[in-house]
This record gives C-alpha cells, sequence and structure tokens, in this order.
C-alpha cells in the first residue's frame, strides 16, 4: 500500500505540494493529473525518496520513505520524468546493472532481463548506446528498468510521453497487464490515458489535491454529463431544430456548431433526455446522421477544476 | 559493499565509452613527459633519480584532476541520472565511494603507464628505487586528495565547468596552504592557531616530505583524512540537495 499523509514541500517562498494525503492500495492504477507545474512530479519524487518532504510523511507498505529508505525503494519501480539513463551505456549493460543493484542474481536475473527485453521489444537495440536511440525507445529502456525487479508498487512519470500511438498502446496495454496484482500510479496531461487504463484520478492544482475520483464518476461531473449531441444530414434544418429543442421543458441549453450541423443538447439537472429528443426528431422529420448520448467530458471537468 | 563495487564497475566503463579516458591519458602522459624533460632538465642534472618527473605532478594535477573530477556528479544533475541513482536501493556513501574509487583508479592507471620514465632511469644508472616506489605512492595519494576536493565540488553544482573552476581553486589553496600566498592572507587577524592548522593542511608540505623517500605515518594519515573528510562532506551535500 502507498501512503501519503499530510505532504508538504516548499521551496524557500513556493509552496510545491500543499497537504497531499491519500492511499493507493494493489489492483488500483492511479492517474495523477493536473496542469504543468502543479505538484505532480514533485509528489512523485517524494514517494520515491528522491526529495525530502518539507512535512507530512510517505510510506510505501509500511516503510517510511525517510527512516527506512532502502526497504521503501526495494519495493518500487519508479521511471522519473524523462525516463534519464546514462546515454553512453549500452542497452544491454543497462538493464544489467539495475538488475545487479536491485539484487538479482543469476538464473532470476537472466529471466528477468529476458522478460523486460522481450516485453518492451528491446531486442533489436540491445548492443546500440541509449544516447543513440529515439525517444520512443528510451522510453521503453526507463520503463524496463523500472519493472526490472518485478516490483509490487511502480511510479511511472509521464511514461507515454514521446510515444507513438502504437508505442502508447503497448505501454497502457502492459500497465493494465500489471494492474491486477501491483499498485500503479501514473502522471499523465494526457486525458485519454485515463479512460484507457486508471481505475482512480486525482486531480492536482497548484499543489493541491482537487479532485479524487473514478474516471467515470469525474466525467459525470461534467455538463455535458448525459447531453445528447445529434448531428443532421444538411444544415438547413439546424434552425428547425434548434428551435423544437430548445422547447423541451427537461433542456437546460443547447449549443450548436454550424461547421459540421451538430447541435448538443444539455439536461436540466438529473433529467434524461435522450428519449425525448429521439421522438422529436422522428415526429418533425428531421435527416440525422448521428444521435449519441454523451457520458461527460474528463477535459471540461478538468478544466473546470483546475483554471 | 557490493553496490561500491557495482558502482565502480560501472563509471570505470563509462571513461573508457567516450574519448574521455584515452584524452586524459595521452595529455597526462605527454605533459608529465614533456616537463620532466624540458623543465625538469632530466639529463642535464646527471643525477638518477625520478626527482624533476614527480616535482610537476602537483602543477599537473592542479588542473587535469578537477577536469576529471568536475563531471564526477554534475553530469548526473544535469542529465537527471542523479535521480535513477538515488532511487535505487543504494547508499549515499555507497555511490559516493563507487564514483570517487572508479575516478582514483582511473588516474592510476594513467600513473602506472609512466612506467617507461622509470625503465629509462633504471637503464641509464642504478636510482633508489624506494624512493621511487614512495614517490609513485605519494602522487597517487596527491591525485586521490585532488579527486576527493574535486568530488566535492561537483556535487555542489550542475555545471561542469563550475565545478571545474571550483575544483581548481580548492586544489590551489590547498595545495600552497603553507605557503606566504595562502597564509598571507590570514595572518595578522586569525589567531596563531589557526594560521598553524591551516598551514599544516599544505598537500604540497606533505607530498614533497614522502617524494623524498621518507613514507611517514603521519603523511599518509592526513590524506586518508583528508580523502575521507571530503568524501563525507560530498555525501552530505548530495543528501542535502538531491533535487536541486
Amino acid at each position: 500500500m502507498i501512503k501519503t499523509d499530510h505532504l508538504c514541500k516548499r521551496y524557500q517562498s513556493v509552496t510545491a505540494v500543499e497537504d497531499v494525503t491519500f492511499e493507493v492500495r494493489p489492483g488500483e492504477v492511479l492517474g495523477f493529473l493536473g496542469p504543468n507545474g502543479a505538484g505532480k512530479t514533485t509528489t512523485m519524487r517524494m514517494l520515491a525518496g528522491f526529495v525530502a518532504p518539507t512535512s507530512g510523511r510517505a510510506s510505501l507498505f509500511g516503510h517510511d520513505v525517510e527512516a527506512e529508505p532502502l526497504a521503501a525503494r526495494q519495493s518500487l519501480g519508479y521511471l522519473p520524468e524523462g525516463a534519464p539513463s546514462y546515454g553512453e551505456m549500452r542497452v544491454n549493460a543497462f538493464l544489467a546493472f539495475i538488475a545487479d543493484l536491485r539484487g538479482l542474481e543469476g538464473a532470476r536475473k537472466r529471466a528477468r532481463m529476458h522478460h523486460v527485453i522481450e516485453r518492451l521489444q528491446l531486442d533489436s537495440v540491445l548492443d546500440r548506446p541509449i544516447e543513440t536511440l529515439s525517444k520512443g525507445f528510451r522510453r521503453r529502456v526507463g520503463l524496463a528498468q523500472a519493472i526490472i525487479h518485478d516490483p509490487p508498487a511502480l511510479i511511472l512519470d509521464e511514461p507515454t510521453d514521446g510515444l507513438d500511438p502504437n508505442q502508447k498502446h503497448e505501454v497502457r496495454t502492459l500497465i493494465n497487464e500489471m494492474a491486477r496484482e501491483k499498485i500503479i500510479v501514473i502522471s499523465t496531461h494526457i486525458l485519454e490515458e485515463v479512460d484507457a487504463v486508471c481505475t482512480r484520478a486525482i486531480i492536482i492544482a497548484r499543489g493541491r489535491i482537487v479532485a479524487d475520483d473514478t474516471p467515470v464518476q469525474l466525467a459525470a461531473r461534467s455538463r455535458y454529463y448525459n447531453a445528447v449531441s445529434l448531428q443532421l444530414e444538411t444544415a438547413e434544418q439546424l434552425a428547425e431544430a434548434r428551435a423544437a429543442v430548445e422547447a423541451l421543458p427537461t433542456v437546460a441549453q443547447v449549443e450548436v456548431s454550424e461547421r459540421d450541423a451538430r447541435l448538443t443538447a444539455l439536461p436540466r439537472a438529473g433529467a434524461t433526455i435522450l428519449q425525448a429528443i429521439s421522438d422529436l426528431s422522428r415526429s418533425r422529420g428531421l435527416k440525422l446522421k448521428e444521435l449519441h448520448l454523451e457520458s461527460g467530458r474528463l477535459d471540461e471537468v478538468f478544466r473546470t477544476i483546475t483554471a | 559493499m557490493r553496490n561500491v563495487g557495482l558502482i565502480l564497475r560501472r563509471e570505470l566503463a563509462s571513461y573508457f565509452a567516450t574519448p574521455l579516458a584515452y584524452v586524459f591519458i595521452l595529455i597526462f602522459l605527454v605533459l608529465a613527459n614533456a616537463f620532466t624533460f624540458y623543465l625538469g632538465d632530466f639529463y642535464q642534472r646527471g643525477q638518477a633519480d625520478l626527482k624533476p618527473f614527480f616535482a610537476f605532478h602537483p602543477w599537473l594535477y592542479l588542473f587535469l584532476i578537477p577536469a576529471l573530477s568536475m563531471r564526477l556528479w554534475a553530469e548526473e544533475r544535469k542529465s537527471g541520472t542523479i535521480e535513477l541513482l538515488m532511487t535505487l536501493p543504494v547508499r549515499t556513501w555507497e555511490a559516493v565511494l563507487g564514483k570517487y574509487l572508479a575516478a582514483w583508479l582511473f588516474t592510476g592507471v594513467a600513473l602506472a603507464l609512466t612506467f617507461p620514465i622509470w625503465i629509462t632511469v633504471n637503464y641509464l644508472g642504478s636510482p633508489d628505487n624506494g624512493v621511487i616506489f614512495a614517490s609513485y605512492l605519494g602522487s597517487l595519494l596527491l591525485a586521490g586528495g585532488f579527486l576527493a576536493v574535486g568530488s566535492c565540488m561537483s556535487a555542489l553544482t550542475r555545471s561542469q565547468v563550475v565545478a571545474f573552476i571550483l575544483g581548481v581553486v580548492a586544489c590551489f589553496v590547498l595545495l600552497l596552504a603553507g605557503y606566504p600566498m595562502v597564509i598571507d592572507a590570514f595572518q595578522g587577524w586569525a589567531p596563531q592557531v589557526l594560521v598553524s592548522a591551516i598551514a599544516s593542511l599544505s598537500f604540497l608540505a606533505h607530498f614533497q616530505s614522502i617524494t623524498r623517500g621518507v613514507l611517514e605515518a603521519r603523511d599518509v594519515l592526513y590524506f586518508v583524512m583528508l580523502i575521507a573528510f571530503f568524501l563525507f562532506t560530498t555525501t552530505v551535500a548530495l543528501d542535502l540537495r538531491k533535487a536541486e
């Protein structure tokens, strides 16, 4: 279990992290969201024992990161921001070095190296110095070193930054596979990633936790939650459709996009409007291209609570 | 101790993975020999010893050792690998010692590669090889002292250039601690105890006492304690401000 208790970090006059308290249990994938400079990286660094908190405590599986740093670090795999590694080293030698420092030996070391090399598809670059690799490969080398000792907890600072869509998908699949028995904390500012891998999201702004919920519940805070979006065949019927939808008592507001002949109807609090709009479009003879129910927009929630 | 060995090995391998090692050794050998033959009048003196060879080592080290030690921690900070290393299950002192020993071992290799001059002097005459052995040891200790100072300066900054300049200045002050240039700055206002304490810290005095062929425990102890002190300071400096 990862636990933080009123964690604070101040630099002279600047407060980077303020009163952050949360717990993460095995099986949870926690996504850390927040604008740049909100305190995500500082919080992760405190968990990894790289930055000492000004006040408060953090512990991994009962080991305080400050009082028992070695025990805490042994149970953790950590990918620092930017995936730093020794550029002049070859991938093979680098992974062997990390495995050695993690205390892996003999057959177990060989098996784990083989596993991570295969899992992150590093076969083709094993003999190349890391500094000659593309950004995507370097990130994968960073992920490989983080999971080489099969740790029960993983902290990954922007694990998919700089990867192409295929590689992003690969990394997300990897995270989902490991998610069952591990604790995983990732930071990201890609909101689709939260839907793809996280079971829980914490949003941080100006060093404080401003939301802590499941991605579905977070999206439900959106004013677009249960909104109905319909797209017409042509823009000609747009004005008529708008007037009709606005007249419905359960609709609070209508947004129109002329460009793609789209109309989004926002419901009054607690109301469901899909059926009413569906009936309406049939009786009015609207030519629909598309009609769907929105489950809320995470990016809109994100903007609202971090602005 | 296992971690110290692992870090030492990685570090040493990284020296030879870049041109750094070869450039350093080449320049060290060229300068050491040039000083000996041109400035030291190796032949004209007509004496079978290596005095002119060792006499220039402190001045050679003054610039070459900080050039080697400047990257020890400044580079780790700059590239961010310090975050990787310091979040592995490794104690700070293990990393400090491993990296330091790698650098020292490397200067030892460079120093050992000056062996042709030892062969030459033995071919030309019959020198006191005991003095030569003590001098080599003294030179290695001196390099170790400089490296420890440089390691500490490197831990204070993320800029290698700053680490180099701080290293040269700190080494220069320690080198000449017993000489008027440094002592005069303290004489007059500082208590006499402090002035004589500073004077006794001189690298040069202890080095010269060893190269005369008298390998005294107090000179060796001086270097060992100095190295221990600066490595301890490096560890404290890193622990206090790892992330900055």
